[in-house]
């Protein structure tokens, strides 16, 4: 049994942002994540957008804490050195009977604060306004909401920056650890939690375990389980739905065929999917929208697939995905039946902040959630500022993306920053062992994935699986063994030749 | 910066042999550059036997056949560097910005290098063969859908776990797409104790050698459902199924065909692309039905002074083959460099071209054009037909008269054929060289 002032449960992109800054605080924080890795769930399977913020309804948190997420993300990026690019979004209308509602959108928007949005028409030049901002746009769009503010982040490396971030000024990850259950403490207030630890590198566990957690206050994060979080402790039930989004990823190759991060504006045809450039230069398009009840299986679907890329197709030209998608994926969001983020102490159970019903724009909203959730922390446990506070974070360096002079020094320093493991995306043994060794570091396949981009080219790890598994047994001292995907249960090998 | 005669990119089995082909041609400045820890490719992972027939008169395995080129290299002193992968390719001389101006010729080519010894180097060469190979289509191209769980790997990934490191990716398992890869690794998995289930091939052909479907599947009684795919993938830490399925004449699954299959791994064997992703740096032209280089009779691409073979030009069912066709493009890069043609591209004659057109039931051959002037006494044309044929001729058309026929008795696309030109029958031709499949 340990104690802790605080417990938030999630290390997605709404925990790890909470994380960070409650970290800035002389507080005792303990961050639990089921999963072996920071940002397993919705956080690593969504579109990466920061959206500008006319969506949402005016007077909804998601309205406020849009805009402010997003006003917060370049200086963010800069201090915690994630990739982000402030590409511009467009919103297109297809028919003349849609441009009321692209209106509607504008005007929404303003009312949300945000800035520069503009209409453009085909009908006021033919199309050339469009076409310049957009070369390979679609001759069937007939007007563009334009908003300069929108952006694309990388969500996993915002998400490692912050839960690392947070890591180093004194916050807690217990990782491979599953809440149970919860209940308010008999001996005072606060909360148990009841926890099962899986196995993992990490923990040294060779099979689940128990463990009992008491926490002052619990900090609910946990996305598509967030309603069963909050319902065992409140009698103001809510419910969570899990809604599946299912996306395919285009080669590099396609990188410059679209500049914006184009919507479509929904019609009497359906909702619409996205097609945007991705901060590391591929073209993800996406997502469809079906409520599942299953909220453990990510799966894609034929018929998905082939909806996204015939819907995404309306936005351009000609789509240039024939050839050139290299994965495919599903996430789940959070959608909660209020329709509105819920964020605040539950009613009836003090000391329980829910952070739940966090779908999108939950991604451009989370740092501004993270401040809005430590207000309330300060409103219930008032603490005092940390002095030696770290706001500032080195990402791993990318060979791939570095200048020659960079390249050098790197190399100089640290041969194993010459040595290239993963080809297509030119990632270096210097930057695995890296992503390994630095705080809340990677000890699975994905987790080197998503932190430093190896396996995620065109190969899809083809080449580089077996020297991956090779670097992180090395780094992490176990066996090839017990390296696994994502975690206990996911193993790549199952042993030796003749073992079977 | 380092000068070269020939700049050889990759150090499997067609960059060693464009090396020593390019040597014995009288260029010994030539250079190696491999990727990998040692010289041989992919050959070092396959250590089942059925190599060098053509070219040794014997079986040899994967390792040894590589040995032999490698001994050569050796031999001759041709210079390589391990573990050193190419990052640029240019015409463009480094600091410069247009295109050809770099040296006095205007047809150097540059190359990057990055190295755990020496960083970064720069080279300049007189001629560069693109010898890079290929690499294996994977899930995501494939689009299969489902949950993305461990244990799903190309055969090729198998590969290298099974005979390099011992250790096994699966115990039980499932086989999508029958190429050669996929089979060789169900005989190798079923005799390193794994159960292989079945292999699932989407074509109603296979896509491997015969020799392979009888010496891999037969053998151990392990069924290829021909016209059957993977529908679902299920589990989500580790494989715990596939979903398979019948497709029609369309390829498309039939419903109410799918079959579930318990298993925790499933290899992938849907075909292999040439990894041209330098060569589209440097400029030179694809073609869409291999996904390499277009090229003429002297294996030149569309870059003058940039040669290509093996599998980065097209993929080989052989490795006897690709050596072949890389002595070929070794020959010409050192004619190339030793007579020193260059700029002939900008010459005021334009030497006669003849394409070649692939009809009637052939999907591509390499070469693309044919310099009649150019080419040697005997010029192999390798092509892959689209389909099944039985008791078919091959022919060959020179400005609509007819100039070879082979009768085939049976024709498969998973089989590579070639036809051997003779520069006498094409003397005082142009336009179009004809390649059909007739009854």
């Amino acid at each position: 049994m340990q104690h802790r002032q605080i417990v938030i449960i999630g290390a997605g992109v709404t925990g790890a942002c909470i994380a960070r800054e409650l970290s800035r605080r002389e507080l005792d924080v303990l961050v639990v994540e089921r999963m072996s890795d920071v940002c397993e769930g919705t956080s690593k399977a969504n579109s990466g957008i920061v959206h500008a913020g006319y969506d949402a309804r005016p007077g909804t948190l998601k309205a406020r804490l849009n805009v402010q997420g997003n006003a917060m993300m370049a200086e963010l990026s800069r201090e915690l050195d994630f990739p982000f690019r402030n590409n511009g979004s467009m919103v297109l209308c297809f028919e003349e009977d849609g441009i009321a509602a692209l209106e509607e959108l504008k005007s929404r928007g303003e009312q949300n604060g945000v800035k520069n949005l503009e209409i453009v028409r085909k009908d006021a030049d033919g199309g050339a306004a469009l076409k310049e901002l957009e070369p390979n746009l679609s001759d069937d769009v007939v007007a563009a909401l334009v908003a300069p503010t929108g952006g694309i982040v990388d969500p996993f490396l915002l998400t490692v920056a912050m839960a690392e971030n947070a890591c180093v000024n004194g916050v807690s990850f217990s990782l491979d650890t599953e809440v149970d259950s919860i209940a308010g403490n008999p001996d005072g207030p606060g909360y148990v939690l009841d926890v099962t630890m899986h196995p993992s590198i990490r923990n040294g566990l060779k099979e689940d375990a128990k463990d009992r957690i008491e926490a002052d206050l619990v900090i609910n994060a946990a996305g598509v389980h967030a309603d069963v979080f909050h319902n065992m402790v409140s009698g103001r039930k809510i419910n969570v739905t899990a809604r599946k989004g299912e996306y395919c990823l285009l080669d590099k190759k396609t990188g410059g065929y679209v500049r914006h991060t184009l919507f479509q504006l929904p019609t009497a045809m359906g909702k619409g999917v996205l097609i945007t450039p991705t901060t590391h230069g591929n073209v993800l398009i996406g997502p469809t929208a079906e409520d599942v009840t299953d909220r453990e299986t990510m799966n894609t679907t034929a018929e998905g697939l082939a909806k996204v890329i015939a819907t995404a197709g309306r936005s351009v030209d000609s789509l240039p995905s024939g050839g050139n998608v290299i994965t495919s994926f599903a996430g789940l969001r959070a959608h909660e039946d209020g329709g509105d983020f819920i964020i605040g102490e539950a009613e009836d159970a003090p000391g329980f902040i829910d952070v739940a019903g966090i779908e999108s724009p939950g991604l451009s909203c989370a740092p501004a959630i993270g401040t809005y959730v430590a207000e309330i922390v300060d409103s219930i446990c008032p603490s005092s500022m940390k002095e030696d506070f770290v706001a500032t974070r080195r990402g791993i360096t990318s060979m791939a993306n570095a200048d020659d002079e960079v390249r050098a020094a790197c190399m100089a320093e640290n041969p194993a920053y010459a040595n290239v493991i993963c080809r297509c995306e030119l990632v270096t043994e210097g930057e695995i062992v890296d992503a390994i060794n630095r705080p809340l570091g990677a000890t699975t396949l994905d987790g080197i994935k998503r932190r430093v981009r190896a396996g995620m080219g065109r190969c899809q790890a083809g080449f580089c699986t077996p020297r991956q598994v090779a670097i992180l047994a090395g780094e992490l001292g176990t066996d090839e063994s017990a390296i696994t995907k994502k975690g206990c249960g996911s193993e790549l090998l199952t042993g030796h030749n003749k073992e079977a | 910066m380092d000068h070269k005669g020939i700049i050889i990119i990759g150090g499997g089995p067609a960059g060693l042999s464009a090396a020593v082909a390019a040597h014995e041609a009288g260029v010994s400045d030539v250079l190696i550059l491999e990727r990998d820890e040692r010289l041989g490719g992919i050959l070092n992972q396959c250590i089942h036997n059925g190599f060098g027939l053509h070219t040794f008169k014997e079986e040899l395995t994967g390792p040894e056949y590589a040995a032999r080129y490698v001994a050569r290299v050796e031999e001759l002193g041709i210079p390589y560097r391990l573990s050193t992968i190419v990052v640029d390719l240019t015409d463009r001389a480094p600091g410069s910005n247009h295109e050809g101006d770099g040296d006095a010729h205007g047809h150097l080519k540059y190359v990057t290098t990055m190295d755990a010894e020496g960083g970064m180097t720069a080279y300049s060469a007189d001629a560069v063969i693109l010898a890079m190979g290929c690499r294996e289509r994977a899930r995501g191209a494939l689009n299969i859908p489902g949950t993305r769980p461990a244990g799903i790997y190309t055969a090729g990934t198998a590969q290298y776990f099974v005979n390099l490191e011992g250790r096994m990716p699966g115990r039980d398992v499932v086989i999508l797409g029958s190429g050669d890869i996929g089979l060789i690794m169900a005989r190798r998995m079923t005799l390193e104790g794994a159960h292989v289930h079945l292999v699932a091939e989407l074509q109603p052909y296979s896509g491997g050698l015969k020799r392979n479907i009888v010496q891999c599947l037969d053998d151990y009684g392990i069924p290829l459902m021909l016209s059957h795919t993977v529908v679902a993938i299920h589990g989500n830490a580790r494989l715990e199924g596939v979903t398979i399925a019948e497709v029609d004449d369309k390829l498309k699954p039939i419903p109410g065909t799918e079959k579930h299959y318990p298993c925790d791994t499933l290899l992938l064997s849907c075909g292999l692309l040439p990894e041209n992703e330098l060569s589209s740096q440097l400029g030179v032209n694809l073609s869409r039905a291999t996904g390499g280089a277009v090229v003429n009779e002297s294996l030149e691409t569309s870059v003058e002074g940039v040669f290509a073979c093996g599998n980065v030009l097209h993929v080989h069912d052989l490795v006897d083959y690709v050596s072949e066709e890389a002595a070929a493009a070794g020959r010409h890069a050192a004619e190339y460099v030793q007579n020193d043609t260059r700029g002939r591209s900008q010459g005021v004659k334009m030497d006669e071209t003849i394409a070649i057109v692939p009809d009637g039931g052939v999907r591509y051959t390499v070469p693309v054009t044919i310099r009649p002037d150019h080419m040697a006494d005997l010029t192999t044309v390798r092509f892959r037909v689209g389909a099944i044929y039985k008791d078919v001729d091959v022919t060959v058309y020179a400005d609509d008269r007819e100039i070879q026929r082979l009768h085939k008795r049976i024709m498969a696309p998973g089989e590579m054929e070639q036809v051997i030109l003779k520069k006498s029958e094409l003397s005082g031709k142009s336009g179009e060289l004809r390649f059909a499949i007739e009854a």
